[in-house]
């Protein structure tokens, strides 16, 4: 359908050099109206390069870009907005202490009399947002909103702006199954209106929901250009790794487990987890699902000792241990992978090397130091294991992508040695190779006798992995899924049912 | 006027009555602990009051105005026979001390004066801090009689009156000798560690051979300049003459070394001539001056300054 | 090793430039500035003279730097100074030894500094608030001990510390040198500098880590008030005697500009007590300026205030930018982004 018309943006040989890199190389890019364009690849790929090139962020080295057939030079992000080009990334770049309609209209409120007319500008921002049929009130601030809402108020702002292209990079990545939807509605009514959109993120499922074609980016290159009704996820997938993956989906090892390692029993606290009973044996990777909110990260952090828990007891190997506070787990051998990467998980500013060190450090007490020497070997070894992309161990761990700094949290626990690792959402917000690489590594711990809890809200990397499923609602164990059992569409029964149940 | 000679009057008419049925009660509210001078005031307030059978009802304000006030006004409501006042700051005192005259009884400033009519106070006992400066003036240029000799100034805290009004006295106490000068001046904000300081930079600015005098706006000041004087070699009080201000017993211990040459005393003893003046005015009615200046004494090496340091030690300074 | 040194370099290389500058500024108006001579069996100079005057800033700053770096502050030191100062001077007016002065004094420090850390780490009280209760308390405290006055004492052991010398040196030198090599060595060696620094940065992460942050963060304070206690003492024997309104008035303010002079965020994190120390220097070089310059004291604060911020405007991440591009369009090249984005572009 698209390709009868004429392109509204249409990138040629889109060059841009870093010192020792090529970071775009001739890229070509058509958009056509009323199109959603996802652009794919892995982190590094060139994907952000190019939509810093496109919207003037960067200034390019080469190559043209032609806007309904005209060239233009965009210089900087303002310059791109009145050409009609609009950009929403996954940190909403709003203020969220000002009002929906402050946020829509900064910088061009209605006017009268030289104040802000107030009520006028409420009400244009009703009718906007009730086109991308958001019903909310304007007159509150943003931040008392969720985060989709917010994302659906940056779209309009851009639209608004522009209106002639959009870029959506990675707006769906911090949002839940029910938020997602929302946005995608947005993005299906400005297809309507006939505005071309570029859509990133990680997430291929919602590529082939939402998207019409797809261009994939490897080493700065354009890999390919597909229309998606006629392609599978395996094909783009390989295109983006450029290898064939191992069916994702395999095999799954008998669930004999060994030797009960951990036995928690009534297990809770009030107002954050109802009583539970959990038993975990080596040997063994018992996965939590459930919708958000269901309970998932609370069991981690209760077990972990990161929440107090108020009442039951825990045993370790048959003897009753304490669990007030992460130092009393990882005393313990425990270790956990937080969902919130970036809040609880990494330590930014520090080097790459000590992140890998800090909880064996920690562990060990600040007037014991690790050598030097066992901290390179360590260091080395992790990075080594388990690929992590990094130009030196020196850098700071804020400067890695999202996969990699995931590995090197995997790393950080994987060096105390633990008998006991918790994962929250291990694989949430990375690229397509790391995944794999994460649930590769899942499974050769419990092949090495490791006793694993893995929380996640992907499906099928639970049915993948988990020798038990526990599945959550509303912070109670509903349903326990063994062997033959564990299959998507047995959990998804299993948290309707539940819901049915309780409707009645 | 004669409105208020009336009021004096009338005042005459009850006051000595009730001097007469009892020993006198006085109120007097004192600022806080600031400094040393400070404390020993207190100090040598109490011992006046003693000395003379006066029952002194003291209140510390604690640096704050609001306390004066509400000090002053708990002492009118106890109906005493006079109030002593050190004043934290110059202005707002209008309305508590009309509530003071208005029930007779009469306030006398001490150490400092306030923004007021004046016919709200009895009077004010203050020192001379312009006078203070020319008398160390005067003796340095007795002391150096013609000779030629260059001076260093340890100056007060920048911009306050007793820096301001010290500073310009010794000025004018010196001019017109044209072998004095003040070669270098600087602040040491009147505490011992900075005069130590400045006292170093002089000494390595000018070289210590060049300086003959130091004057410094108060002892402690001072004080800090001797150890500096001798960690740089040399003797203090010979080499360097040195006059200061306040005569704090740290200034007479070093005099009496031969390490500090003069000091002018700021008396703590204000109370004394207040309450001669009190006294003499519920006698026989004779109204003092509005400003009744203490005496700003000159201590040399003449006198006997370990004597003067054993008196001092224990008023608190 | 060599790697390290070069390391450290670089990063004090913009203190070190601006001290340079500074002492520079001083021989201007000063040309004996740099001349040191043996005098009296001690070492005499302008350049000891800001080594010496610089002690109390340089001990101050290098607990505020350990307080800095855990998002912390600590604006109790100058009140603990007065404290420790009069606490020592009681001690040896009461007939006891120097020894058991130092040691009254240091413990007083460390108890104030431990009270700071108790409230910020377990009763979770702002530090600026909780370190406020004692910088305004504090110094009522010292006048209690001191009784309001001057509390002049000749005790030679206790005197010596502040203005004898060791080997020709003024001693409070030898001693801010020696507890900055310490707390150094302590802190570099140790593992301890790298979980201070873990804590600044993500407090929460580090608790998951397993780090022992309330300890921690006790421990730093603790450290604090030693060194304002150290300090305190120096700043007493100095004049023989414990000056309880006076004493280190303002120079907290002093202690953690130097922090920030030293290239320290404020916000916490990865941090570096030599800079801090070298902040510390650069400060007293400026007041050694202003004392050597002869100007009328009215200039003083203007002067200060104007080199200060001509510090910390060459030091703005802005400038620096501005700098950076200055260079790299001098260079036939064209100009290139920093390295630092070629890196980030994987995070997005």
């Amino acid at each position: 359908m698209a390709s009868t018309q004429s392109p509204v943006l249409e990138c040629k040989g889109i060059s841009k050099f870093f010192p020792g890199a090529i970071a775009l190389d001739a890229v070509d890019l058509k958009l056509y109206p009323g199109e959603v364009h996802a652009l794919l690849g892995e982190n590094g790929a060139g994907k952000s390069t190019l939509i810093k090139c496109l919207t003037g962020a960067y200034r390019r080295d080469g190559g043209m870009i032609l806007l309904d057939g005209e060239e233009v030079s965009p210089r900087s992000t303002q310059d791109s907005q009145k050409l009609g080009i609009g950009t929403v990334y996954q940190e909403v770049n709003l203020l969220p202490n000002l009002t929906i309609a402050e946020n829509l209209f900064l910088g061009r409120q209605p006017m009268r009399g030289g104040f802000i007319a107030q009520r006028k500008m409420h009400a244009m921002a009703k009718d906007l947002l009730a086109e991308f049929g958001l019903k909310v009130n304007p007159a509150e601030p943003l931040e008392t909103y969720s985060v989709a809402v917010q994302q659906v108020v940056a779209i309009a702002r851009a639209v608004e702006l522009s209106g002639k292209v959009l870029i959506l990079d990675e707006p769906t990545a911090s949002l839940d199954r029910d938020e997602v939807q929302l946005v995608f509605s947005v993005i299906e009514k400005l297809k309507a209106r006939g505005l071309a959109i570029v859509f990133i993120t990680h997430f291929l499922d919602q590529v082939f929901e939402i998207s019409d074609r797809a261009t994939v980016l490897r080493n700065g290159r354009v890999i390919g250009t597909r229309e998606l009704a006629g392609t599978t996820q395996t094909d783009i997938v390989t295109l983006m790794l450029g290898r064939q993956l191992e069916d994702r989906i395999h095999d799954r090892a008998p669930s004999e487990a060994g030797d009960t390692l951990i036995e928690l029993k009534n297990f809770g606290r009030r107002g954050v987890m109802e009583p539970f009973d959990l038993t975990v044996r080596k040997g063994e990777v018992v996965g939590l699902a459930g919708l958000l909110g269901s309970g998932r990260t609370e069991t981690s952090n209760l077990i972990f000792g990161a929440i107090h828990a108020d009442q039951g007891e825990a045993l370790l190997e048959g003897q009753r241990i304490s669990l007030k506070s992460p130092r009393d787990a990882i005393g313990h051998r425990f270790a956990l992978c937080p969902e919130d990467r970036k809040n609880d998980g990494i330590v930014g500013d520090l080097s790459v090397r000590e992140n890998i060190i800090l909880a064996l450090q920690a562990r060990q007490g600040w007037f014991r130091p690790l050598p030097k020497a066992k901290i390179n070997e360590l260091a080395e070894a992790y990075v080594k294991a388990l690929d992590i992309r990094l130009a030196s161990l020196d850098m700071p761990i804020r400067l890695l992508s999202g996969g990699n700094q995931q590995k090197v949290l995997l790393a950080r626990w994987l060096a105390t040695n633990p008998s006991f690792l918790i994962l929250d959402e291990p694989t949430r917000g990375i690229d397509v190779g790391a995944h794999a690489e994460i649930i590769a590594l899942i499974e050769r711990l419990r092949e090495d006798g490791m006793a694993l809890l893995v929380a996640s809200s992907e499906l099928e990397e639970l049915v993948a992995y988990s020798t038990r499923v526990i599945v959550l609602r509303d912070r109670r164990q509903v349903r326990e899924l063994k062997g033959d059992e564990i299959t998507t569409a047995n959990i998804v029964t299993a948290i309707a049912d539940e819901q049915m149940a309780e409707a009645v | 006027m004669k409105l208020k000679a009336m009021l004096i009057a009338s005042a005459m008419a009850f006051v000595p009555v009730t001097a007469m049925a009892a020993d006198l009660t006085i109120g007097f509210s004192q600022i806080g602990s600031e400094s040393g001078w400070r404390a020993a005031e207190t100090t040598v307030t109490k011992q006046e009051a003693e000395k003379r059978g006066i029952d002194l009802k003291f209140a510390d304000a604690q640096q704050k105005q609001e306390n004066q006030i509400k000090a002053i006004r708990s002492f009118i409501a106890q109906g005493v026979d006079a109030i002593l006042l050190a004043p934290v700051v110059a202005t707002g005192w209008d309305e508590v001390l009309e509530e003071a005259k208005d029930t007779e009884i009469p306030v006398i400033l001490l150490d400092r004066t306030v923004d007021a009519p004046d016919d709200l106070y009895m009077t004010a006992v203050t020192s001379d801090l312009v006078h203070e400066g020319e008398v160390a003036g005067q003796w340095l240029v007795d002391e150096t009689a013609g000779e030629k000799c260059d001076i260093v100034e340890l100056q007060g805290t920048t911009g306050s009156s007793p820096a301001i009004d010290r500073k310009k006295g010794f000025e004018q106490a010196i001019s017109g000798h044209d072998n004095l000068e003040i070669v270098r001046s600087q602040t040491g904000d009147f505490t011992r560690s900075q005069g130590k300081v400045v006292m170093e930079s002089f000494l390595k600015a000018l070289g210590g051979d060049n300086i003959c005098a130091l004057y410094a706006h108060n002892d402690d000041m001072a004080v800090g300049a001797i150890q500096a004087i001798k960690e740089a070699g040399l003797k203090p009080g010979e080499d360097i003459k040195i006059v200061s201000i306040d005569s704090v017993p740290d200034i007479h211990l070093a005099m009496a070394k031969g390490e500090a040459n003069a000091t002018i005393e700021l008396t703590p003893n204000m109370a004394g001539p207040a309450l001669d003046a009190l006294e003499a005015y519920l006698a026989d009615g004779t109204m003092p001056p509005k400003w009744i200046q203490t005496e700003s004494k000159l201590y040399t090496l003449e006198d006997d300054n370990q004597a003067v340091y054993e008196e001092k030690k224990d008023l608190g300074y | 090793m060599a790697s390290q040194v070069h390391s450290t370099m670089k990063r004090i290389m913009p203190q070190l430039i601006i001290l340079i500058a500074v002492l520079f500024l001083n021989f201007l108006v000063f040309p004996d500035f740099f001349r040191i001579e043996f005098q009296n069996g001690r070492l005499f100079g302008n350049l000891i003279d800001v080594l010496n005057r610089g002690a109390p800033t340089a001990l101050l700053c290098i607990g505020m730097t350990l307080v800095i770096a855990t998002k912390g502050i600590d604006l109790s030191v100058g009140a603990v100074m007065a404290i420790a100062g009069a606490t020592a001077a009681s001690i040896v007016v009461d007939g006891h030894s120097w020894q058991t002065a130092l040691l009254g004094a240091l413990a007083v420090g460390a108890l104030c500094g431990f009270w700071n850390g108790f409230l910020v780490a377990y009763l979770r009280i702002q530090p600026i608030v909780a370190t406020l209760v004692l910088m305004v308390a504090g110094r009522g405290i010292a006048q209690l001990i001191t009784e309001g006055t001057i509390l002049t004492f000749l005790n030679p052991g206790l005197i010596h510390l502040g203005a004898g010398t060791m080997v020709g040196v003024p001693t409070p030198i030898v001693i801010w040198v020696l507890l900055g090599l310490i707390v150094t060595a302590v802190v570099r060696k140790t593992a301890l500098g790298m979980l201070i620094e873990a804590i600044g940065i993500n407090e929460s992460s580090s608790r998951l880590a397993g780090i022992n942050s309330r300890v921690l963060i006790v421990c730093v304070y603790l450290i604090s008030g030693f060194c304002a206690a150290l300090a305190g003492v120096i700043v007493a024997a100095d004049i023989k005697g414990a000056d309880a309104n006076n004493a280190g008035l303002w120079l907290e303010l002093d202690a953690i500009l130097a922090v920030v002079i030293g290239g320290n965020s404020l916000l916490g994190g990865r941090f570096s007590i030599l800079a801090s120390l070298l902040g510390a220097l650069i400060i007293q070089s400026v007041n050694s300026v202003i004392l050597l310059s002869g100007l009328p004291p009215e200039f003083n604060l203007v002067i200060k205030a104007l080199l200060i911020i001509a510090i910390l405007v060459i030091q703005s991440p802005t400038v620096k930018h501005a700098l950076y591009i200055l260079r790299a369009s001098a260079e036939p090249t064209p100009p290139a982004p920093a390295p630092v984005q070629e890196v980030k572009e994987g995070t997005q």
